[in-house]
């Protein structure tokens, strides 16, 4: 009775352990299944490339929203139908020049800031700027304190305010944290050179969004940057941002 | 025989300390039941969004954390300013501004997005923020009272409480600085970017700190025979007016800085002329309440010491929570200006227009648990330790070891 008893036992966790060698090691060892993904997350990011976007104003067109909502469809950023809350990564703005009464309509986020004011008051450092310069939100060390929402100066972070229900696993969120456009961080990461809104801004025609490399001379940031003449919105905070404006 | 005043404990019945007790004891849950709603369900059930992003339990934190720093005044003027009148109202002081700054803190933990990432808060910190130094500057403030009370009310180590108070005093003096620049370093925001805020925030926690401690010593008086001299009360009259006056300079130069900044030109017509409730509440509340009738009621020759700082103080206290109100949510209120040479026509982000603010019942709740938890700690600290000053008239007839406490 006692040797059947240690046999049983000695098999239980021989039996035990190999699955869970299965289960934790074996993943491990092999590679994923996914090797058409160009870029993997083990490429080390750093300073040789620089992110950026200029947005050629004249070219962004009244009452198109094709950025706005392939930024939601990417992001999974849908809402509850509650304006004052719900978060919007990027947004259309119409406005008027004092001056000459000229109405434009241009895409507002996060504008990549190379002195990020979110980032200089974030307590915990959740709010932190790569090398390639995205501007972006650890959402495991974000504690919720909606300091950098004080910070920003355009206005480009939005508060999880409530429980998510269609996250998308290329895009984690969290309720109780702050999240803004990561210039599809996701998407940049596994190779792509595009984001999703310059991608639909394409898609309609109206090639208003121009993403890429800013050290790259042949990208279609620099290239557009290089036809028009672009600006930084307050250029006054001297903030330096990888976003641009121009033809306005 | 001289008469004594000695420190004594809170003596009162256990019925009437259980009632206290239970009465704050309630609100507490409330507010710990709000702030666990909150949670659970995000902050939409709150009046807060992504407009205004700090609401009512940021006032009463800051408002919390600044009276803390103030109220340690009274211990201040003994220790470091070597005033022999005020040493036997200096341990509640201290108490008072631990209570004060426990509250302060856990309103401003439970208000967060993520109040079980505390521990994340602890350990990670970016130095660069003002914020993480703040964490810095309450937790360490809470020891440095700790140590000034032990210093106060234990006799062997009593000759320390000199030193131990003068390091309090400058460490309240930074505290209520990073206060004030949580928002004075904000440089988008009209309302904020200034450095003026920092002092501002510490002649406000001066005066409301001492509007609250006369406010607390007096209610302890109804029910236990604390001993409130009238050389003390023309003191803190005196206390007071210079308080007032050094608010409103200090109100008047932060304005009139703004006017002079051309940017922030337009918030200051929003908040002084146009800015409706923010407007009214500025005027009315802030000045008018907060600072203009105490003047009048202080220096009124009518009024004796007593009343004339019991209603002031009462006055005072209306107004601080104003001026929270106005500084908080009126700074938060005004858009920002992300194009200076355009006028934003449509935003779904509501860009182009005043943000509204109506604070939830959870809000309210929250904040009121958070006052209810300084008063608790407050109760629990007179009724087992001797921080109250009482006069011994004849000290024949009242030796008892309550004597070794002898404050003066």
């Amino acid at each position: 009775m006692t040797d059947t008893k240690i046999t049983n036992r000695r098999d239980f966790l021989v039996k035990s352990v190999t699955a869970l060698s299965i289960i934790y090691v074996v993943p491990d060892i092999f590679p994923m299944a996914d090797a058409s993904i160009k870029k993997p997350f083990d490429k080390k990011v750093n300073a040789s490339t620089k992110w950026g976007m200029n947005v050629e104003v004249d070219k962004c067109v009244d009452g198109c929203t094709a950025c706005v909502e392939a930024c939601i469809d990417e992001n999974g950023l849908y809402g509850l139908d509650r304006p004052e809350t719900d978060s919007q990564w990027i947004r259309k703005l119409v406005i008027k020049d004092i001056a000459s009464d000229k109405v434009t309509t241009l895409p507002m986020m996060c504008q990549h800031c190379e002195n990020p004011p979110c980032c200089d008051v974030c307590p915990t450092g959740a709010s932190f700027r790569r090398e390639d310069g995205i501007v972006m939100v650890n959402q495991h060390t974000c504690i919720g304190c909606r300091y950098c929402m004080m910070a920003c100066p355009f206005k480009a972070r939005s508060f999880v305010h409530e429980n998510l229900t269609q996250q998308l696993t290329s895009a984690p969120r969290g309720k109780g944290c702050v999240e803004s456009c990561n210039l599809c961080v996701n998407r940049i990461d596994h190779g792509s050179e595009t984001t999703a809104c310059e991608e639909a801004c394409m898609k309609e025609g109206h090639v208003a969004i121009s993403f890429g490399d800013l050290t790259d001379p042949n990208s279609r940031v620099s290239k557009s940057i290089k036809r028009t003449n672009n600006r930084r919105l307050r250029a006054d905070l001297k903030l330096k941002q990888s976003v641009t404006y121009s033809g306005f | 025989m001289i008469d004594k005043i000695i420190l004594t404990k809170y003596i009162i019945s256990p019925k009437v300390f259980w009632s206290k007790f239970i009465l704050l004891g309630f609100f507490i849950l409330v507010g710990f039941a709000c702030s666990l709603y909150m949670e659970h369900e995000g902050h939409y059930v709150t009046g807060m969004n992504n407009q205004i992003v700090w609401g009512l339990p940021h006032i009463f934190a800051v408002l919390l954390i600044v009276i803390a720093s103030g109220v340690l005044n009274i211990a201040s003027i003994s220790s470091v300013f070597d005033k022999k009148l005020y040493k036997p109202l200096a341990p509640l002081s201290a108490l008072l501004a631990i209570a004060f700054l426990i509250a302060g803190l856990i309103i401003l933990v439970l208000d967060l997005g993520k109040p079980d990432r505390l521990i994340v808060a602890m350990t990670t910190y970016n130095f660069k923020s003002i914020f993480a130094w703040n964490i810095f500057l309450y937790s360490g403030f809470a020891v440095v009272l700790a140590a000034y009370i032990w210093t106060m009310l234990d006799r062997e180590v009593n000759r320390f409480s000199k030193y131990v108070g003068t390091f309090a005093f400058g460490w309240r003096i930074i505290l209520t600085t990073g206060t004030g620049s949580i928002f004075g370093f904000l440089v988008a925001r009209e309302a904020y970017a200034t450095a003026i805020l920092a002092p501002l925030f510490i002649v406000m926690s001066l005066l409301y700190g001492t509007a609250v401690y006369f406010l607390i010593l007096k209610t302890i008086s109804k029910f236990h025979k604390t001993y409130i001299s009238n050389d003390i009360l023309m003191n803190l009259r005196r206390l007071t007016v210079m308080f007032l006056f050094a608010n409103l300079y200090f109100l008047f130069l932060y304005h009139i800085t703004n006017m002079y900044i051309a940017k922030h030109v337009e918030y200051e017509i929003f908040i002084l002329s146009n800015g409706g409730i923010y407007t009214f509440a500025f005027w009315l509340g802030q000045l008018l309440i907060g600072i203009i009738l105490p003047i009048i009621v202080i220096n009124s020759k009518k009024l004796c010491n007593e009343l004339s700082l019991i209603i002031s103080s009462i006055l005072i206290l209306i107004g601080s929570f104003v001026a929270m109100y106005v500084i908080i949510i009126g700074g938060q209120a005004y858009p920002l200006t992300i194009f200076p040479d355009h006028i934003i026509i449509e935003s779904s982000f509501y860009d182009n227009v005043v943000h509204s603010y109506v604070p939830s019942l959870y809000e309210f709740g929250l904040g009121l648990g958070g006052v209810a938890l300084a008063l608790i700690i407050v109760l629990i600290g007179i009724a087992n330790f001797k921080f109250l000053p009482t006069l011994i008239k004849s000290p024949k007839k009242n030796l008892s070891d309550e004597q070794e406490n002898t404050a003066s």
